[in-house]
């Protein structure tokens, strides 16, 4: 057979100490309240890498997490916020005021046509959006990172349209080839071609544009089930690098199909993230002090996983209560 | 009638409705039959789905995520809500969204909210203070730059307060008219730019030569001399009049239909 996963197939512990070192650029898949890398997330805090460099558009939970527990040292992105549960991601706010990482503020199409740059080879992709803003006009990186690893020589640029001349302005973004996507899906084949099931996101181009890609997801599935529809499918075998088969791999984000985000967490952790301390415990409750996802799960408890289980015909469940 | 200034708190009768009520209701209406929504969560999604359910069936929704035209039977909290995904005519992902959102041949209006806006409608969704050290960081632009810098018009919602309608923003995260006059156009845009501010005392507009903001509805009970008071910046209050009030079935819809369990309406 041509494409096999089983040499693929590894542990959330395996895929992170392969794939991702101190001072990585990681991108992160999903989008606030969706499809969140969390089992990959708790798997980077607990084998305690720093300095990391995260690239994203919209994030949430893992995002959140990541820089609370102190592995995130530079961060460009176009969104930190969970939606009602917590407009401004909470450990994201409290960093950003304090110094604590560097940040630089894009939109969500610039960041998304900054991986589409990286994944089709160009160093870089025009848009007409944030002329005039503080987005073009100020820089949040301190000078001497400029131009070092990965991070471009300059934020952004602005040119004349070179075709029809005068007073017609583009920006021009850098593109992003990230070290490593991370990527939570469905279904994966045992021929480990990736199947996304509701919104993609960015995270498409997100995977073309890294030089590894981790999925982990819900299922993995015969190869007959992939290849009956391959419309449905998303990604190819060959640009995933590792496949980890983690159910409720998003969790307490939502996967679509499969569950809906999980608001008695994410309100519990609304609350202990703004304070110090309990933060300190949440992550010794729900990250350090379990070893796996298995335990993680056991601990989430199988009343509330059912709670959030989605109902097939809508994707989502219906009637959650979401107060 | 505007009795609860916190700005949702619950009203049952039908002769009262709530600011936020108001809000969406007004918003709905400025929702044409065929307009290509850009929506975003909160008062935005009682503002299209009510405009849906009573005189613009034909209008779509979208959101930046990707999701075109979802059914909506529950209300999405998130851009990214599994509810977004439900029920669509696809669902594609941002790259796309924002390619229809800028499309030439689409009269896109997009809702945006924001911390702080400024006379020319520019608004500020990044920080408080420096941009190096600021004294509180709000999420980002996220698709509302995108979409005030692409969409065909921006409808935006705003608390009204002196600290949020402001002579100079912290930070310019969204593009409104600029510096009012063609510097719009000659920042290198091709169209949109705000059409209206609606806040919990009524609705803004822009003049069309100066862009600067102007008073134009307040909604019952509303002096324009508050309006006034709380707007951190000059504005012209000499061509206003009285909104009209959300009518019996605007608010039967919103409470019944739209927002049954007052996710949003509070």
């Amino acid at each position: 057979m041509p494409h096999d996963i089983t040499k693929k197939l590894m542990s959330p512990e395996e895929a992170v100490r392969r794939f991702i070192s101190d001072g990585s650029q990681i991108a992160l898949g999903g989008f606030t309240v969706s499809r969140n890398n969390m089992v990959l997330a708790r798997e980077i805090i607990r084998q305690k890498k720093r300095n990391l460099h995260v690239v994203c558009h919209s994030h949430g939970q893992a995002l959140d997490l990541l820089i609370g527990a102190g592995c995130v040292r530079r961060l460009e992105i176009a969104y930190g916020g969970m939606g009602r549960f917590a407009p401004t991601c909470i450990r994201f706010r409290k960093a950003v005021c304090a110094g604590q990482i560097d940040i630089e503020d894009y939109s969500n199409y610039q960041m998304s046509l900054r991986f589409l740059a990286g994944a089709m080879g160009l160093p870089f992709m025009a848009t007409k959006s944030g002329l005039g803003t503080d987005l073009v006009k100020i820089e949040g990186f301190p000078i001497d990172v400029r131009g070092t690893g990965k991070v471009p020589s300059m934020k952004l640029a602005i040119i004349e349209n070179p075709f029809n001349g005068a007073e017609d302005r583009v920006v021009l973004l850098p593109a992003l080839t990230p070290d490593v996507a991370l990527i939570h899906a469905q279904y994966v084949g045992e021929d480990g071609t990736v199947r996304l099931k509701g919104l993609t996101f960015a995270d498409l181009e997100q995977a073309r544009s890294a030089e590894h890609v981790i999925v982990t997801c819900e299922e993995v599935v015969p190869r007959s089930f992939i290849r009956d529809d391959p419309d449905q499918n998303s990604l190819p075998a060959f640009l995933v690098d590792a496949v980890v088969k983690a159910p409720f791999g998003a969790h307490p984000t939502a996967c679509y199909q499969f569950y809906d985000y999980d608001p008695r967490h994410l309100k519990l952790y609304r609350n202990m993230a703004a304070n110090d301390d309990l933060f300190q415990e949440y992550l010794e409750n729900w990250v350090f002090n379990l070893p796996d996802q298995e335990a993680y799960l056991e601990k989430v408890g199988i009343t509330d996983l059912m709670r959030i289980k989605a109902s097939p015909a809508v994707g989502y469940a219906q009637g959650l209560d979401r107060r | 009638m505007l009795k609860d200034s916190t700005g949702g708190k619950r009203e049952l009768r039908m002769n009262q409705y709530s600011p936020r009520e108001m809000m969406a209701t007004t918003a709905g209406r400025m929702i044409n039959n065929g307009d290509v929504v850009f929506a975003g969560t909160g008062i935005s999604m009682l503002a299209a789905t009510v405009a849906k359910r009573i005189h613009a069936p034909d209008a779509v929704v979208f959101f930046e995520t990707g999701g075109i035209d979802p059914s909506l039977e529950e209300l999405p909290l998130a851009v990214a809500d599994p509810r977004v995904m439900a029920g669509t005519s696809m669902n594609a992902g941002l790259i796309e969204a924002f390619s229809i959102l800028g499309h030439r041949r689409l009269r896109t209006v997009a809702f945006l909210g924001a911390a702080q806006i400024d006379r020319f409608g520019n608004l500020n969704s990044t920080v408080l203070g420096d941009y190096k050290k600021p004294r509180t960081r709000f999420p980002g632009s996220g698709g509302a730059c995108d979409a005030a810098s692409l969409a065909w018009g921006i409808i935006i919602f705003m608390q009204h307060e002196k600290r949020r309608f402001v002579e100079k923003l912290d930070y310019l995260t969204s593009p409104g008219w600029l510096s009012g006059g063609d510097s719009r156009a000659k920042a290198g845009f091709v169209r949109g730019g705000p059409i209206a501010v609606v806040t919990n005392l009524g609705i803004m507009r822009f003049d069309h030569v100066s862009r600067a903001m102007y008073l134009s509805e307040v909604y019952p009970g509303v002096l324009p001399q508050e309006v006034v008071a709380n707007t951190g910046f000059e504005i012209d209050i000499s061509g206003v009049r009285e909104a009209d009030p959300p009518t019996d079935r605007e608010l039967l819809t919103l409470r019944e239909d739209v927002d049954p369990q007052r996710l949003i309406l509070g």
